[in-house]
C-alpha cells in the first residue's frame, strides 16, 4: 500500500513539474469542443448527450495513453526492481481515475459554455459523468499497458478499446439521459450496479493479469 | 478413410438436419411462418460461438500458467472458429431479419451485441499480428483474450435482459422464446442440429491446429 501511494505521488509530482501534458489535454478538450460548437451550434438533448460521451471517450484515450507509453524501458526496469507489478498498476489506475474525473469536470463546463446546458439535474449528471469517466479510465489504463508492451502507439489502444467500451458507453448514456428530465426510470439502479460491477471486474483483472504483461 | 466416430456422427447429424430442417414439419406461427426453420441453422451458430470462445479463453489461461506454445495455438484457432461462427450467425440472422423485420439491420440490442463480439475478436487478431516475437505475441494475446472475454460476456448475457428487443424471446431470455417451438423441433435442435454444428467447428479447429503445429515444426527444422 505504501508503494502504491509513493508511485501515485511520483506521477502526481511529475504532472505538477511538467505541466505541459495536463495543459495539452485541456487544450485538446477545448479545441475539440470549440470545433463541435462551430459545426453544431447548440444541439438537442439527445445529440448533446451523445457528443458529450464521444468526446469523453477520445479525451480518455488521449489522456490515459501516455501513462504507459511515456515510461522508457530503463525506467520500467527501475520500477520493477523497487516495486511490485500490482503496486505499479494500482498507482496508475488511481492516478488516471483522478485525472479523468478532473477532465470530465472541465469538459462539462466547456460543453455548458459553448453548446448550451440542457441538463436539468446538474448534480446527477456530474455524478454520472465522473462515474463514467472512472469506468473509461480503468479500461483504457489497462489497454494502454497492453499497447505499450506490444510497442505500439495509441492507435492500437483505440482499436482494442472501442469495441470493449461500447456496452459501457451505451449504459452510461442511458444513465445520463435521466439527468435531462425529472422523470426517473426504474432500471436505473440495475444499470448502476452493473457498471459498478464491471469497474470492479476491470480492477480485479488488472491486478491478476498485469504481472504477466510486466515481466519479460 | 481416416474418420473417427465423432466425425461420422457429425456428417450424419448435418445430413439429417439439412433434410429435416428444410422439409420437416414446423409449427405455423404468425410473423415467423416458415422462417422458424432458421432455428436449426442460426441458433447453433451462437451456441457454438460461445463454446469456442470459452475454450479459447480456457487455453489462454492455461498458456499463462504453463507457458507452452501449443496452448496458445489452440486458443487462437478456437477464437478463429468462434469468429467464423459469429460471422455465419450474423449472416443467417440478417437474412432471417430481412423477411421477418423487413430489413437486415435494425440496431436491435442482440445484433449490437453480436457486432461487438465480432469487433472484439477481430481486434484480438489484429493485436496478435502486430507483434513478431512468438512468445511475446502469445503472452500479450492471452492477456487481451482473457480481459476481452471477461468484459464481453457479462454484457452480452445481461444487457439484452435490460433492454427491449424485437428478437424472439423479447425481453428476458437473450436468444430464444421457448414457446415458439414444439417438442419435435426442440428434440431435433438439442440432439441433432446443435451437436452437429458444434462438432463441425471442433473438427475445423483441430485441422487448423494440426496445420499450425506442422508449420511450427517446419520452421524449427528449417
Amino acid at each position: 500500500m505504501k508503494a502504491v501511494i509513493a508511485l501515485f505521488r511520483k506521477d502526481l509530482l511529475l504532472e505538477f513539474r511538467q505541466q505541459y501534458t495536463f495543459y495539452g489535454i485541456i487544450l485538446y478538450v477545448a479545441s475539440t469542443i470549440f470545433v463541435l460548437y462551430l459545426a453544431m451550434g447548440q444541439p438537442e438533448d439527445q445529440v448533446w448527450n451523445g457528443l458529450f460521451w464521444m468526446i469523453q471517450l477520445f479525451v480518455c484515450v488521449n489522456a490515459v495513453a501516455k501513462s504507459f507509453l511515456q515510461e522508457s524501458r530503463g525506467r520500467l526496469l527501475y520500477f520493477y526492481s523497487i516495486a511490485g507489478a500490482r503496486d505499479f498498476i494500482l498507482s496508475k489506475l488511481l492516478f488516471n481515475v483522478l485525472l479523468m474525473a478532473l477532465l470530465s469536470l472541465v469538459s462539462w463546463v466547456l460543453f455548458g459554455l459553448l453548446l448550451g446546458n440542457p441538463v436539468q439535474n446538474g448534480i446527477r449528471f456530474m455524478g454520472v459523468a465522473i462515474f463514467g469517466g472512472l469506468g473509461l479510465s480503468l479500461v483504457f489504463t489497462f489497454l494502454s499497458a497492453i499497447a505499450a508492451r506490444a510497442q505500439q502507439n495509441a492507435a492500437l489502444m483505440a482499436i482494442l478499446g472501442f469495441p470493449l467500451i461500447i456496452p459501457q458507453i451505451l449504459l452510461m448514456m442511458k444513465l445520463a439521459n435521466t439527468a435531462f428530465s425529472q422523470v426517473i426510470q426504474d432500471s436505473l439502479g440495475m444499470i448502476f450496479l452493473l457498471l459498478a460491477g464491471l469497474d470492479l471486474l476491470v480492477v480485479a483483472l488488472a491486478i491478476i493479469l498485469f504481472p504477466f504483461l510486466w515481466k519479460d | 478413410m481416416r474418420l473417427a466416430w465423432w466425425k461420422i456422427l457429425c456428417i450424419v447429424q448435418l445430413l439429417i438436419i439439412s433434410v429435416a430442417g428444410f422439409i420437416g414439419d414446423v409449427p405455423a406461427k404468425p410473423i415467423l411462418n416458415e422462417t422458424i426453420r432458421n432455428y436449426y441453422f442460426h441458433v447453433p451458430m451462437w451456441f457454438g460461438m460461445m463454446i469456442f470462445f470459452i475454450v479459447s479463453v480456457i487455453y489462454s489461461v492455461k498458456y499463462l500458467r504453463s507457458g507452452k506454445l501449443e496452448h496458445d495455438i489452440v486458443a487462437v484457432e478456437y477464437a478463429n472458429v468462434g469468429l467464423l461462427f459469429c460471422i455465419l450467425g450474423l449472416t443467417t440472422g440478417m437474412i432471417w431479419a430481412n423477411y421477418t423485420w423487413g430489413k437486415p439491420w435494425s440496431n436491435d440490442p442482440k445484433q449490437i451485441g453480436a457486432a461487438i463480439a465480432f469487433l472484439i475478436y477481430f481486434a484480438y487478431l489484429v493485436l496478435r499480428n502486430s507483434m513478431i516475437d512468438p512468445d511475446k505475441r502469445a503472452k500479450i494475446g492471452a492477456v487481451y483474450n482473457i480481459f476481452a472475454f471477461a468484459m464481453l460476456f457479462p454484457t452480452i448475457w445481461i444487457i439484452p435482459r435490460l433492454l427491449e428487443s424485437l428478437h424472439p424471446g423479447g425481453m428476458g431470455n437473450p436468444a430464444l422464446n421457448p414457446g415458439d417451438v414444439d417438442s419435435r423441433m426442440r428434440y431435433l435442435f438439442y440432439f441433432i442440429a446443435f451437436p452437429g454444428w458444434a462438432i463441425l467447428g471442433v473438427w475445423v479447429a483441430t485441422l487448423c491446429i494440426r496445420l499450425k503445429k506442422l508449420e511450427e515444426k517446419k520452421l524449427q527444422h528449417a
